[in-house]
């Protein structure tokens, strides 16, 4: 067991007992912090002692607390997924933080993702954009051989660079516009990389990006708060990327049809 | 007694899939949008089958608790994928392929899926490569393999440390197409708390919606559980904390026999627990062990000295000591309970004398520090995220911990439950792993039984009802299951004890992880038998469960699957206790070889035990699906 010294901090917590409800900020002290404990550990602490004394305990979204399924989502100190670069707020140790530190927990604030309770929010809006043409048609059963078409290592090594995404939604926080850019095209040069994924790279991009404006997201000012907030750190060069796709469909589609959609199914 | 008709196909081992499919019957392409299917969970299996099953016609409707199928846990798997290619011209066949599992599950699987597992794996590589998975590549520009525990062949694929990750988004990605095109009925944050059963089959479901609190009647032609493993029960584990074993366990409790339940799987490379807070365990992919070397010293004062101190001769790299030939590469069960034994003599490493090292400095002299990173670098900084370690620097300290189940709901060959109308894909199935699962076949298993066996059998199954003679979803039988949804959720919230939800939990994992854990012996077990059933009763009368049933309450989500866990505790510990032998995972101390191998007893216990439900307060009944071995010889495992 850790023999490590505990410390206090205080928490100023955003409460909304719902959606379109008004929230507030409410102060906790979460005493006896071990710094090897993650954030979430601290707040699942702090959880049982309010159940324990009748409030109400603070709700956040969270769930495989590796890192990797990119449920969790809090903006702490300001920044989302708090104050470590390349990291989710699960993988945020208290060690940290010090000994009285005042900590501000927000859940992530964008028109597009409407806070459902406390600290959760609804990102749905993510997943309309992926069915609108986050895919390669590629029917079961239909797949030609997996070798049958080579893919040069550093495409591949970029492509996967890209998918790396795990849909969290920082980059949109992160962004003073609500950007989901780095988000779309992060799918968009993964897909648009390898020789897969050609066919539809037109019309993938038209969709995806026609989509994601229609949600509400604003447009992207290069200011690059989304890469610097992305716990993959993914590459703004991809927006770049996909703003090339994006004008090239666009061109073309004026001159010959490119359905923005799946297309027949 | 539940009827266990295997039904698996006759003729030879290698033509049973091909015959069977020849002779499934089928659901003519007009009829098949008149069937509603409906799939519980979206992760590998279920994300697989739903677009699979919407690709073919039928009318699907996919359930998730989570807020977006692209969550599940699937996700975290790391290491990689196998498939019988033999791209690196190593001899690996489909025979190879299966026997390996096989033997790996320690001869408690059936021969029939497996063969088929193997068949199919060639095929998922195919499909997942067509849909922009970005596989590791040699310079090439072909796919590369690395090694995996449990075989001397080269057959896993990857994609860095992420391997479920990108696996899963290309399930979602397809997934997602279907929703877009309409083939798919998508219902988040909807949990499925109890199956409805007309007429002696599987008719629907009932779901509560996290967000809103309302439970939601609905019927289907068949329904398919892909709701994952229940390691869970164990509070501590390498699972997502939402990961839960409620939709099975209600199936169970509705007719669907549970086989092997105490066949859970305890990984030996896991980041160690540090404290009583803890709320998971995080696992280092297997992978490390092609490029790790593990070792404790040799003597026990040694244990606390800095590890770069401890001369070559006073280390114990107590693997390759054991088991020349596979050496770190041994299967988890084997290099597990070898963790646990080092760490028992007290040679263990770090604070709490629970860990061992895995050192790259071999490795890293060998490849350089680069060839290492590139490897395995995300591996390595969430070791750094989480102990503050540089692994490059100083070895890694690791334990086991729970990590899949090879247990779950009987199935027979066409993935349907005793129940006729379920199908169970996936970890909540119990059909393909035996008594230990391989590294890198679980996501094989997955996308095997989603992609390409589920629509080939279903179709089998929903042949023999007319179309439209499903029942309407305010039949008797909705009714009263939505009703019982309805009462429990009332109880729970109106316990109002003192004690929080996650403190039965921890409580129930001490008990199973003492008792049921990587060694169990009689007087144990009969112990914990005593202790989980005084303990659930201690949950409902001292249970604290805040807020209300109306709008998004975390803790009563935890209560409902926390109480379903105090229920299936008691069943593993009663499935362990009645394996009088020790097989795979499954380590009766009562039976092992003088060296601690496990002793199985192939005369007894050739056999799936499957669990029927009696009611509440009745001894479950043991069923037993005997395995009949045609073409494998049964023998000791030999890894040595």
């Amino acid at each position: 067991m850790s023999t490590a010294k505990t410390f206090s901090v205080t928490l100023r917590v955003w409460r909304q007992a719902g959606p379109g409800r008004e929230g507030r900020f409410v102060d906790y002290a979460a005493r006896n912090v071990n710094p090897d404990m993650s954030f979430l550990e601290m707040l699942d602490v702090l959880n049982d002692e309010l159940a324990a004394r009748g409030d109400e305990p603070i709700a956040f979204a969270h769930d495989c607390r590796e890192g990797i399924c990119g449920t969790c989502s809090l903006t702490i100190n300001g920044k989302p997924h708090g104050p470590n670069r390349g990291v989710a707020s699960c993988q945020t140790y208290m060690r940290s933080f010090r000994d009285g530190d005042r900590i501000v927990v927000e859940p992530f604030r964008a028109r597009p993702f409407p806070v459902i309770k406390d600290l959760v929010t609804d990102r749905s809006a993510f997943d309309a954009i992926q069915q609108a043409g986050g895919f390669i048609t590629a029917r079961t059963g239909s797949a030609p051989e997996a070798n049958s078409a080579p893919v040069p290592k550093d495409v591949a090594d970029l492509a996967m660079d890209a998918a790396q995404c795990i849909g969290c939604g920082a980059c949109v926080a992160a962004c003073k516009n609500s950007s989901a850019m780095l988000f779309v095209a992060a799918k968009v040069s993964h897909l648009g990389l390898l020789p897969q994924g050609q066919p539809e790279r037109q019309s993938r991009v038209l969709a995806m990006v026609r989509t994601m404006d229609g949600l509400g997201f604003g447009g992207c000012t290069n200011q690059y708060e989304c890469s610097a907030a992305c716990p993959k750190l993914i590459s703004h060069d991809f927006i770049a990327r996909m703003n090339r796709d994006y004008a090239k469909a666009v061109f073309s589609s004026a001159f010959k049809p490119v359905a923005a959609g799946g297309g027949p199914d | 007694m539940a009827q266990l008709e295997s039904r698996i196909p006759p003729g030879p081992l290698a033509d049973k899939w091909r015959r069977h499919k020849a002779e499934i019957r089928l659901v003519n392409p007009s009829n098949k949008r008149k069937y509603e299917v409906i799939v519980v969970g979206a992760g590998l299996a279920g994300a697989s089958a739903s677009a699979s099953l919407a690709e073919l016609g039928y009318a699907v409707s996919c359930f998730v608790f989570h807020d977006s199928p692209r969550r599940a846990h699937s996700i975290a798997a790391q290491g990689g994928i196998n498939a019988a290619k033999n791209y690196q011209n190593d001899g690996d066949s489909v025979y190879r392929l299966f026997y390996d599992t096989v033997k790996g599950g320690d001869y408690r699987s059936r021969e029939a899926n497996v063969y088929r597992l193997a068949e199919v794996s060639a095929q998922i590589i195919d499909q997942c490569v067509a849909q922009g998975v970005p596989f590791a590549r040699e310079y090439g520009g072909l796919l590369a393999n690395r090694s995996f525990g449990g075989a001397q062949v080269s057959r896993t694929f990857y994609a860095r440390g992420q391997t479920g990750q990108q696996l899963l988004l290309g399930a979602y990605s397809a997934l997602s197409r279907a929703v877009g095109s309409g083939g798919v009925g998508l219902h988040t944050h909807s949990e499925m708390l109890d199956l409805v059963v007309v007429g002696g089959h599987a008719k629907g479901i009932v779901v509560r919606n996290l967000v809103t609190g309302e439970v939601t009647r609905h019927a289907a032609d068949a329904v398919v559980l892909a709701t994952g493993g229940y390691g869970n029960v164990f509070n501590l584990s390498t699972y997502a904390r939402g990961s839960n074993a409620t939709a099975i366990w209600r199936a169970y409790k509705r007719g669907a026999c549970f086989a092997n339940p105490c066949f859970t799987q305890i990984h030996p490379t896991c980041i160690p627990v540090t404290g009583d807070y803890q709320s998971k365990l995080t696992l280092m992919s297997e992978s490390l062990r092609n490029d790790g070397r593990i070792w404790v010293p040799r003597n026990k004062e040694d244990r606390l000295k800095p590890p770069a101190s401890i001369t070559e001769g006073d280390r114990d790299y107590y693997l390759e000591r054991i088991y020349p030939s596979y050496g770190n590469l041994c299967p988890r069960d084997v290099a597990s309970r070898a963790a646990k034994r080092v760490c028992d003599e007290g040679r263990g490493v770090g604070e709490s004398g629970l860990g061992v090292y895995l050192d790259f400095a071999d490795a890293i002299g060998r490849l350089g520090e680069g060839g290492v990173r590139e490897r395995y670098g995300n591996l390595f900084d969430i070791y750094h995220e989480i102990t503050n370690e540089n692994a490059y620097r100083v070895p890694m300290r690791i334990f086991p911990a729970v990590h899949y189940a090879m247990g779950g709901l009987w199935v027979d060959y066409n993935l349907m439950s005793n129940l006729p109308g379920l199908f169970v894909l996936g970890e909540a199935n119990f059909s393909d792993h035996g008594a230990n699962r391989l590294g890198a076949s679980a996501l094989m298993q997955g996308l095997a039984d989603g992609y390409f066996i589920l629509p080939y059998t279903i179709g089998g199954y929903l042949a023999t009802l007319r179309p439209g003679s499903r029942p309407p979803a305010d039949a008797p039988e909705f009714m009263q299951a939505a009703d019982g949804v309805a009462a429990v959720t009332k109880r729970l919230l109106s316990v109002r004890g003192r004690e929080p939800v996650s403190h039965f939990h921890k409580r129930l994992g001490q008990i199973l992880w003492q008792h049921c854990g990587m060694a169990r012996n009689r007087a144990g077990l009969e112990a914990a038998l005593g202790e989980i059933p005084a303990l659930r009763e201690e949950f409902w009368a001292n249970g604290l469960v805040p807020g209300t049933g109306d709008s998004l309450n975390q803790s009563l989500e935890r209560a409902v699957r926390v109480a379903d866990f105090l229920e299936l505790g008691e069943l593993l510990c009663r499935d362990a206790l009645a394996r009088e032998e020790s097989c795979g995972c499954h380590f009766r101390e009562e039976h092992q070889y003088p060296d601690g191998e496990c002793m199985r007893d192939d005369e007894n216990f050739a056999h799936v035990a499957a669990w029927e439900y009696a009611g509440e307060g009745s001894a479950p009944v043991r069923n037993a699906e005997p395995l009949s071995y045609e073409t494998v010889k049964m023998s000791v495992r030999n890894y040595k």
